[in-house]
């Protein structure tokens, strides 16, 4: 009998997962049906853009259905819980779907009304987020208006996705109010709950240095307990303020919705446990995750979804043979930051090695931790092999799903 | 990585003064561990914070952040800058004696 797979979210895991499964098997040993509430897979990278009118909503945004090769069945549903002691999902019209292997690709939702105010006056009118399709859209509208006058960018809390992405919308509006002309009118302040820039040590000096450079200000340690849009004020636990004219927010993430709802799925945040290098779930053997769902310790980011994209579809071969999983996820990321004025940088990392100066992926490559007008292509170019090679489940030309180390400055090994 | 003494036990500190071996740890150092965090004196809502802080590190490997602190332990976000004003997960992980929370990546 066909194994059953059922792969709830048509994202880029959920796509990449299926069409991968697809190419592996024929279609009288495996039923794949991806479940997702809606037919619009965003190229969520593309929403930064949106604000500065380098990009327009309905250019990031295809039906999901089409995203799927011939022979995996879309089905366009919200999920209502999973019971995974009858390997069973339910879907929100009341059906059920039975699966034999269960791949959770559901990523992770917004959740702005956790924080105090957040949603409340001065919403989409003075406060704003680019993380969704109408936040991004919305503050189009208002960049476009503006004059002058204090802007923050707020992180709440990790984690959140592509945790460079604010950075970014940092540098992008100093080079768009540059090009306006404007920029000695606009005060631009990063406010983060991190103690630097970024995470991770070497990455978190070299973007700090970068934000001071174009004359960011950069306030951190910032856990921000409450959003005032009618007082134009951030306020943190610790009571500390910040004031603003216009706020870009990211807001707090959590798991989808039906992961609270599935007993035994899902952590307190509804991100579902999973062993960091087989790609598991620690619910049960037959689940596995992939994307920003899982809560492994690696950035919520595409790249990671794309490699760990191979250890996922392995070890479904290796579970419905009946063999034992491979440890092979490294935690792996790889993630272009604009820096604004054609400019881009590229850091590369994973679980045990953070972001390096040097070459990627080899000697001869992209430069890495350093402004270059290469990067910024890379970026560009990045959208087409999205929807061309990634989501189709290709392997990208140079691309390995393990971290290299040829062209990167290591530090010498401690003894 | 540095050597000190704690209520007579000599530990190893990380850089930014979390435990290095959590199994080291005993409760008769929280006292003087809250004291290097400008914290005089332990109350019983220190306590429960401390204790869950622990429980869920050798539950999961990993104490909680924040966030989760204030959905999971009882104590909200607000009482929990009260008890530990310069941070609730970072410095309640180091008087608790278990390492710095990775939530943030």
């Amino acid at each position: 009998m066909a194994h059953r797979v059922v792969i709830l979210g048509g994202g880029t895991g959920g796509t990449l997962t299926a069409n991968r499964l697809r190419k592996r098997f024929d279609r009288d040993e495996m039923t794949i049906t991806v479940v997702d509430h809606d037919d619009r897979h965003v190229y969520q990278p593309g929403l930064l853009f949106v604000p500065f009118g380098l990009s327009a909503v309905e250019d990031i945004v295809r039906p999901r259905h089409r995203q799927l090769r011939g022979g995996v069945d879309f089905r366009q549903s919200g999920i209502d819980r999973v019971s995974i002691a009858d390997n069973e999902v339910r879907l929100s019209d009341g059906s059920t779907l039975g699966y034999d292997v269960l791949v959770v690709a559901t990523g992770a939702v917004l959740v702005p009304e956790e924080t105090e105010g957040l949603v409340g006056p001065g919403w989409m009118e003075k406060v704003f987020t680019f993380y969704s399709p109408e936040g991004a859209t919305a503050l189009q509208g208002a960049l476009r208006d503006i004059e002058g006058g204090r802007i923050v960018v707020n992180v709440v809390d990790m984690p959140i996705k592509c945790p460079v992405a604010p950075l970014e919308f940092c540098f992008l509006a100093d080079w768009h109010f540059h090009e306006r002309g404007i920029r000695d009118r606009v005060e631009l302040t990063y406010v983060t709950p991190l103690d630097g820039a970024f995470t991770k040590p070497v990455a978190s000096a070299e973007l700090a240095g970068m934000l001071a450079a174009k004359g960011i200000n950069l306030v951190t340690d910032f856990n921000t307990g409450e959003v005032d849009g009618a007082g134009g004020r951030l306020v943190s636990y610790d009571e500390r303020e910040v004031p603003f004219d216009l706020a870009v927010v990211v807001p707090l993430h959590g798991g989808a919705p039906y992961v609270a709802r599935s007993p035994g799925l899902g952590d307190d945040l509804g991100f579902v446990p999973t062993d960091e290098h087989t790609m598991q779930s620690k619910a049960a053997p037959n689940v596995f995750v992939i994307g920003d769902a899982a809560n492994v310790p690696a950035s919520k980011a595409g790249s990671v979804t794309h490699f760990e994209g191979e250890t996922v579809v392995e070890n479904i071969v290796r579970f419905v043979s009946g063999e034992p999983l491979e440890a092979s996820f490294d935690g792996h990321a790889s993630c272009f930051i604009e820096t604004g004025f054609h400019k881009a940088m590229l850091i590369d990392f994973n679980y045990d090695t953070e972001p390096l100066t040097g070459r990627y992926p080899a000697g001869i490559g992209l430069p890495l931790l350093k402004e270059s007008r290469l990067n910024h292509l890379g970026k560009l170019l990045f959208e087409p092999l999205y929807w061309h090679s990634l989501l189709p489940g290709s392997d990208l030309p140079g691309i390995g799903a393990l971290m290299p180390t040829a062209g990167k400055h290591l530090p010498a090994k401690e003894d | 990585m540095s050597t000190t003494t704690i209520a007579a036990i000599e530990v190893e500190l990380t850089d930014d003064g979390f435990l290095v071996r959590p199994e080291q740890w005993t409760e008769d150092m929280a006292p003087e561990l809250a004291m290097r965090e400008g914290i005089d004196e332990l109350t019983p809502a220190h306590w429960t914070v401390l204790r869950y802080m622990r429980s869920e590190f050798f539950d999961k490997g990993t104490g909680p952040t924040v966030r989760m602190l204030g959905k999971t332990s009882g104590v909200s976000v607000k009482e929990l800058y009260q008890l530990f004003p310069k941070g609730p997960a970072k410095v309640a992980a180091r008087i608790a004696g278990i390492p710095k929370p990775r939530g943030c990546i």
